[in-house]
């Protein structure tokens, strides 16, 4: 994970570097630099990678310690914030074009918003979905109600305001931009810090208060970090949409791995890409809102996730769940196949012409398959050169799959006495599936298990020992 | 694992009066309770509990569902306000000694399906020790690798926590417990949900920490086998009916006191105390 941030720091910096040449020397040749043109919109796009970062790594926080919610009231209590920052200070400079003044109002109403949260849960019984629900609506109630009036009042031109509910980037200027930075750089320096703390509260809070750990400082710290990327976040992507742009980069991380700090890396990424890509793709077509396209921008992000994820991701358990059952059926047929030649005598031949063909009937009841699954299974067997004829009378292995049939027998009975001898401690140690029973269970228990065999079916030339239960 | 099949260990008798309350914390012992009350919602749920335990034994705490042993546990621990009362762990309150506890929670009271690995977890015993801001270094790691051997789960260091059976990740949370090196355990119902072999090896790890001096005060719900594991026993239910050395306070009289109407659980610790009695002959 320290290598995520690593990288992740790389980036910030050539970021911050990048928008601060272009600042000083944005007449010169840029075009190598980044991807537009245009200043203005390189900016934009510079903030608002920088913003996905943030919030990228802020929603991963938020979404593993089951705030999502929290959340969303939060920054939708952020409007009234926001209107009541505006008239105010249109009522005492005149103008209230100043976006430290409007975001600082947003804030303000926002943290109180998370507080009536915590006040409802817990001066009342009411549950905390309910609370969080009555909170976001009511002050985002609120703040279209203040907005409303903010739009009659005779000495305001209000048309910056709206922008906060859905977002946009072209006001952006380069105040803004500082803004988004130092927000970024905040993030990235609270994760890296807080790191073990903050994984450590956000997966047993209860455990972290009895080692004394503040768990209620740190909780209003993480509180904080979220506030402040969504109140720099609401100018481009607005007060609707910037829950999103929190969590589903984090959502989206969490498909690709199972590790915390990889996942803070990950969602930083993917919040970084959602921020250019959005951005960018908004300014190529103006007059798309940039806030809902960087949000779907994110959401098809998700979606690639939700498919290609290695570990979660819906393909690749589909094509692990499908190979597994190849390899469990492609053994099931070489072990079958053997258990019917074994009832010539222990350690038959198992491939060469003098081996009899064995018919399909038999083998369909060895395992309950009908004879279409049978007919797969052995044609893909025969695809792998495990199977030697698959004709109209039966099937004949070649010498690779009696090698495979020997072993696969061997290694699913050594399991099996296995498992009868040390009950107690198998279930976690048994894997059926390996190829290579030494390496789990070392040469030495395999020989004793052998030796505990009755001598009968003590292993024959080929090394299988028989059956500790009668085969159907 | 052979710690478990040793004698029963003799409870020593600390004085005939272990059931009266105590009217001073000793500094001695690893935990005083006095006058203890904790409600939720304005509904007590313990009352006037009165503990003191002495250093080095394997305190069970037993009573019915609802009993208020969690909550108790939680007390002691800061974990919920407390109404009335005081606790002391070595003659301090717990917030000056904290370093010295450690707490094996209800396996329940966590999200299995969090993003960190078995390692991960039981390395966050070590925080403590770390302090603010420091990362998680190789020592930390090689003292959680230590207990996850003692666990018997070191093959399953660098898994995610999520596939790990029940049984498992009860292990897991003892073998955080253990990186932590606390002198009193707090532990709830380690034995939910385990089968005899890993019941067993808990066994195993509870004597082996009295071997080295430390207590542990242990919720356990199975009366067949209180007096086999624990020499002292805290029998609750709401308020504290007998607390004492197990062989002098696991009587008819204290479990029907405990227990009451259930009758299930009545017949259960009736048939327990029978075959002891039978045994004792
Ligand atoms: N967070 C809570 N809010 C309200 N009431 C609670 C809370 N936790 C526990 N209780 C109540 O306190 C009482 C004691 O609960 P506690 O969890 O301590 O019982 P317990 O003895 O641990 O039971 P179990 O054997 O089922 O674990 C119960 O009646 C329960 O309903
Ligand atoms: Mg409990």
């Amino acid at each position: 994970m320290r290598k995520g941030a690593g990288i992740l720091c790389v980036f910030l910096f050539l970021a911050t570097a990048a928008a601060e040449a272009s600042a000083d020397s944005w007449r010169d040749d840029f075009a190598s630099v980044v991807l537009l043109r245009d200043y203005n919109t390189r900016l934009v796009l510079v903030s608002t990678t920088l913003l996905g970062i943030a919030g990228g790594l802020a929603g991963s926080f938020l979404l593993l310690r089951k705030r999502s919610l929290m959340g969303d009231a939060l920054s939708h209590a952020t409007l009234p914030g926001i209107v009541l920052a505006f008239m105010f200070a249109v009522h005492f400079t005149g103008t209230g074009r100043s976006f430290a003044v409007l975001i600082t109002g947003a804030a303000v109403t926002g943290l109180l918003g998370c507080v009536v949260v915590l006040l409802i849960r817990s001066l009342t019984r009411v549950k905390d979905d309910a609370a969080m629900g009555i909170v976001l609506s009511v002050f985002y109630g609120a703040g279209v109600v203040l907005l409303s009036i903010v739009q009659h009042m005779p000495e305001a031109g209000t048309a910056g305001l709206e922008s906060f509910l859905y977002g946009k980037t072209a006001s952006m200027v380069r105040a803004d931009f500082y803004l988004v930075s130092g927000a970024a750089v905040i993030s990235l320096i609270a994760s890296l810090a807080l790191f073990k703390e903050f994984r450590l509260l956000c997966f047993d809070e209860g455990y972290a208060r009895s080692m004394g750990w503040p768990t209620h400082a740190l909780d209003v710290l993480m509180l904080l970090l979220v506030t402040l990327v969504t109140v720099v976040g609401l100018q481009a992507v607005g007060v609707v949409l910037i829950i999103a742009f929190l969590i589903i980069p984090a959502a989206s991380a969490r498909m690709w791995t199972s590790r915390f700090g990889w996942m803070l890396a990950l969602a930083a990424g993917f919040g970084g890409a959602s921020g250019w890509l959005g951005a960018g793709l908004s300014a190529l077509a103006p007059g798309l809102p940039a806030g809902a396209v960087i949000v779907l921008t994110a959401a098809a992000l998700f979606v690639l996730s939700l498919l290609a994820g290695p570990d979660r991701g819906v393909i690749a358990r589909t094509v692990r769940a499908r190979a597994l059952k190849r390899r469990v059926e492609r053994q099931h047929l070489l072990r079958g196949i053997y258990e019917v030649l074994e009832e010539s005598g222990p350690a038959p031949h198992l491939a060469g012409d003098s081996v009899p063909l064995i018919p399909w009937a038999v083998l369909e009841r060895k395992r309950s398959w009908s004879p279409r699954e049978l007919r797969g299974v052995v044609r893909r067997a025969y695809r792998r050169g495990l199977v030697e004829t698959m004709d109209r009378d039966g099937v004949r292995l070649t010498d690779a799959g009696a090698r495979a049939a020997a072993r696969v027998t061997r290694n699913h009975r050594l399991w099996e006495i296995y498992l009868v001898e040390y009950a107690d401690i198998a279930p976690t140690h048994v894997d059926r599936d390996a190829d290579a029973v030494e390496h789990i269970l070392g040469a030495g228990l395999i020989r004793r298990l052998e030796a505990s065999l009755p001598v009968a079916a003590r292993p024959a030339a080929d090394g299988v020992p028989a059956s500790p239960h009668p085969i159907r | 694992m052979d710690q478990s099949l040793r004698e029963r260990p003799v409870a020593r008798l600390r004085g005939a009066g272990s059931v009266g309350l105590p009217e001073e914390h000793s500094p001695g012992s690893p935990l005083s309770v006095h006058d203890l009350t904790v409600a939720y919602h304005r509904k007590p749920v313990i009352w006037d509990i009165d503990l003191e335990i002495p250093e080095g034994k394997l305190v069970g705490i037993v009573g019915p569902n609802g009993a208020g042993k969690s909550t108790l546990m939680k007390a002691c621990l800061e974990l919920v306000p407390r109404s009335s009362g005081e606790v002391r762990i070595f003659g301090e309150p717990y917030r000056a000694q904290r370093k010295l506890v450690g707490y094996v929670p209800q396996r329940e009271s966590v999200d299995w399906d969090f993003p960190v690995s078995v390692l991960d977890v039981v390395a966050m015993g070590t925080y403590g020790r770390l302090g603010w801001l420091r990362p998680v270094n190789r020592r930390c790691k090689g003292l959680a690798m230590e207990a996850l051997e003692k666990v018997g789960l070191a093959d399953f260091a660098h898994r995610q926590i999520s596939q790990l059976s029940g049984g498992q990740q009860q292990r897991v949370f003892l073998a955080r417990a253990l990186a932590q090196d606390a002198r009193v355990y707090f532990m709830d119902e380690p034995f939910a949900a385990v089968d005899a072999a890993t019941e067993r090896a808990i066994v195993g790890i509870l004597h082996d920490l009295k071997r080295r001096g430390r207590t542990c005060l242990v919720v356990h719900h199975d009366l067949a086998t209180v007096e086999e594991y624990f020499d002292w026993l805290v029998m609750l239910n709401m308020r504290v009916v007998a607390s004492g050395p197990t062989a002098e306070v696991f009587t008819a009289e204290n479990l029907r006191k405990t227990y009451g109407g259930k009758l299930t659980l009545l017949s259960e610790a009736a048939t327990a105390v029978s075959k002891e009695a039978g045994g004792a002959e």
